[in-house]
């Protein structure tokens, strides 16, 4: 790559952005990144991006959690100090565990939700102070932005999107 | 329309006529005198005994369970004659016993009709509830579905004849599966008085119990029928006049529902073991119901889509009903487990009593419950695209369906024939029995209306709900 422009083409409908999208897309030009206020339904399938693997990752969590849940409540109530406490069995785990489910259900959501959250933060950068990389303050109220790397190919680039209804069209170096 | 193909029909005709032979074998082999029952016993003993000595210890336990039961109720009996006491309680020993026995082998068809009989209508009728469920909700996905419902609904009729024909017979003692309806039982100077049972006898008393089993059968099926009607009207009518009669009918279905729902199950079900009661019972049932009723659906939906009937109803709509089954069955596990461990935590001996029959006599049905009906409908159809490929959603609805007739099994059987349950003739062919009346009544409901409502109007938006 010669250069480190960008074109920055605005959109104010999704429904616009959708097709300027495919028109992108169906012309073979890389979409870097699309800034938008809200979800679009179906952008994602668009843009072509993998399916999100957060809901297997939330799946082992809550697999830990209850696995955690199970060695704690057998190790505490079980082997450390089986106690007779208002006549509940203590032999094993497996006899008393009715009492141990909602313990095991509590810890299960728990590993899967806070570890499936703290996951996304990870993957997708968030953390406070994190400096906010918008290109444009305006992508967070009414305006969608399509970011397609240049590549020797400004005129031709900027020539297709005009066809596409963008309400402003912007080269920008990047550093 | 659908055509209901005769390939079919003949299934249908040739599962009611098996069926029907084995609920005649059932009967005809069971006891009618103490001498008949004994000789099973020691048949059963005998083949346990080859069967190795663990089997034949459970069933020694039981059986000394009995006697010991016997001997109580034997003593009881003769206080009064205490020169005889001994040798009396010796004879009770053996005789009350027999009887017992003889009572539950008496009990084994009848209980083995019943509880398929009980499953069927529940599914059917809380199928009926699900569709006005969509229907007061207002939801835009279901409409497809809907003469899907309304031809599974259009069992509750066939079905509801032959419950009230039982609930005749059984009014007029023609079984003994409702103890508390036995000759004496609130009567103090009879030898069968029960002052539990007396005192319940408010509600616990054969016409308010027949009258009230009408009063839920006749009102559910003039629901259906109200339902189809307006329905059938609606596909050619200019005006929405029909929509909004089926919507103020639906919401008053649901509110008479609710009710009827949880008093049939008191009935119906709780009143088999008069001496035990629990608080979320009504909707316990109601949840086997309903996880079965939405299996039934996709199952039918994708039965009639394999055939080519249903080319409007897409895997979005099998995911919905697949998520249905989904959640419903964790909500099944919510239930069974607060019940369960509510009563296994305080352990009050009057509630325990039942958890305890069922853990002692139907361990591997009451454990392998969890499975059928949780672990395995939870782990098969958490991933988003299971719940598309009908081939899983059948395959997990067959463990869901075995599994929920299981449950109504243990809620019944346990009541009415004790120890003495197993998987017999009586037991399947009630089964296929009405498995054959169901194909037969549903598929005909099924190929007398279009197989799309069309006067909907939320039908375009049911047509092109994707998720």
């Amino acid at each position: 790559m010669s250069t480190n422009k960008v074109i920055h083409a605005l959109y104010n409908d999704d429904d616009v952005l959708m097709d300027a999208v495919k028109t992108v897309k169906e012309a073979n030009h890389h979409i870097e990144e699309v800034f938008t206020p809200f979800p679009v339904h179906g952008l994602d399938k668009l843009l072509g991006l993998p399916h999100t693997r957060l809901a297997i990752c939330a799946f082992i969590y809550g697999l830990c959690g209850l696995s955690f849940a199970i060695w704690m409540t057998n190790y505490m109530m079980i082997q450390d100090w089986p106690q007779d406490i208002g006549g509940k069995p203590n032999f094993a785990w497996i006899y008393n565990m009715p009492a141990f489910v909602p313990i095991m259900f509590e810890l299960t959501v728990f590993f899967a939700a806070h570890l499936m959250v703290i996951t996304f933060y990870m993957r997708s950068r968030l953390w406070p102070f994190k400096e906010a990389e918008n290109p444009d303050p305006r992508t967070t109220d009414d305006i969608f932005l399509m970011e397609i790397p240049v590549e020797d190919n400004e005129e031709e680039l900027t020539a297709l999107l005009n066809t596409t209804n963008a309400v402003e069209i912007k080269v920008i170096e990047k550093h | 329309m659908y055509q209901f193909s005769s390939k079919l029909k003949i299934t249908a005709i040739a599962l009611m006529v098996i069926g029907l032979i084995g609920i005649i074998i059932s009967f005809a082999s069971a006891p009618s005198t103490e001498a008949e029952a004994a000789e099973i016993l020691a048949h059963q003993t005998d083949a346990h005994g080859a069967h190795g000595g663990d089997a034949h210890a459970t069933k020694e336990i039981s059986h000394d369970e009995h006697h010991e039961h016997a001997d109580k109720d034997a003593h009881h009996a003769d206080t009064t004659h205490d020169a005889h006491a001994d040798h009396h309680a010796e004879e009770g020993h053996d005789a009350g016993h027999l009887a017992h026995v003889l009572h539950q082998l008496q009990n084994r068809p009848w209980a083995a009709f019943y509880v398929a009989l009980f499953f069927f209508t529940f599914v059917t009728v809380v199928v009926f509830a699900f569709l006005n469920i969509q229907r007061v909700a207002q939801a835009g996905w279901s409409i497809v579905l809907f003469r899907v419902m309304e031809g599974i609904s259009g069992f509750l009729p066939y079905v509801s004849v032959i419950f009230l024909g039982f609930l005749i017979i059984t009014a007029l003692h023609g079984n003994h599966l409702f103890v508390w309806m036995a000759e004496g039982t609130v009567d103090p100077s009879s030898p069968n008085f029960d002052p539990i049972i007396a005192n319940k006898s408010g509600w616990l008393n054969v016409p308010r119990w027949l009258i009230c089993s009408i009063i839920y059968l006749v009102g559910w099926n003039v629901f259906v029928y109200l339902n189809r009607k307006h329905s059938v009207l609606q596909d050619n009518a200019s005006d929405l006049k029909n929509y909004y009669k089926n919507y103020k009918f639906g919401v008053a279905f649901l509110a008479f529902f609710i009710f009827t729902e949880s008093m049939s199950v008191w009935d119906w079900i709780m009143g088999l073991d008069p001496h035990w009661f629990s608080t979320l019972f009504g909707w316990y049932v109601f949840a086997t119901a309903v996880v079965s009723a939405l299996t039934v659906i996709a199952m039918v939906t994708v039965y009639l889509k394999s055939k080519g009937y249903l080319e409007i109803v897409n895997n979005s709509h099998l995911h919905d009903l697949a998520k249905f089954m989904f959640g419903f069955s964790i909500f099944w596990t919510y239930l069974w487990f607060a019940q369960f461990m509510l009563i296994w935590y305080a352990d009050m001996p009057e509630e325990t009593t039942y958890f305890v029959q069922r853990f002692d006599e139907y361990k591997l049905l009451f454990l392998g419950m969890i499975p059928l009906n949780f672990i395995l409908p939870v782990l098969m159809l958490v991933n988003s695209d299971f719940k598309r490929i009908p081939q899983i959603v059948l395959g997990t609805g067959t463990i869901i369906l075995i599994g929920h007739y299981i449950d109504v099994f243990v809620m019944i059987m346990p009541a009415t024939v004790g120890d003495q349950w197993g998987f017999g003739w009586g037991e399947v062919g009630s089964v296929l029995f009405f498995l054959g009346l169901f194909i037969y009544a549903v598929f005909t409901t099924i190929s007398k209306a279009p197989l799309i409502a069309k006067g909907n109007p939320f039908l375009h938006e049911s047509e092109h709900f994707h998720y």
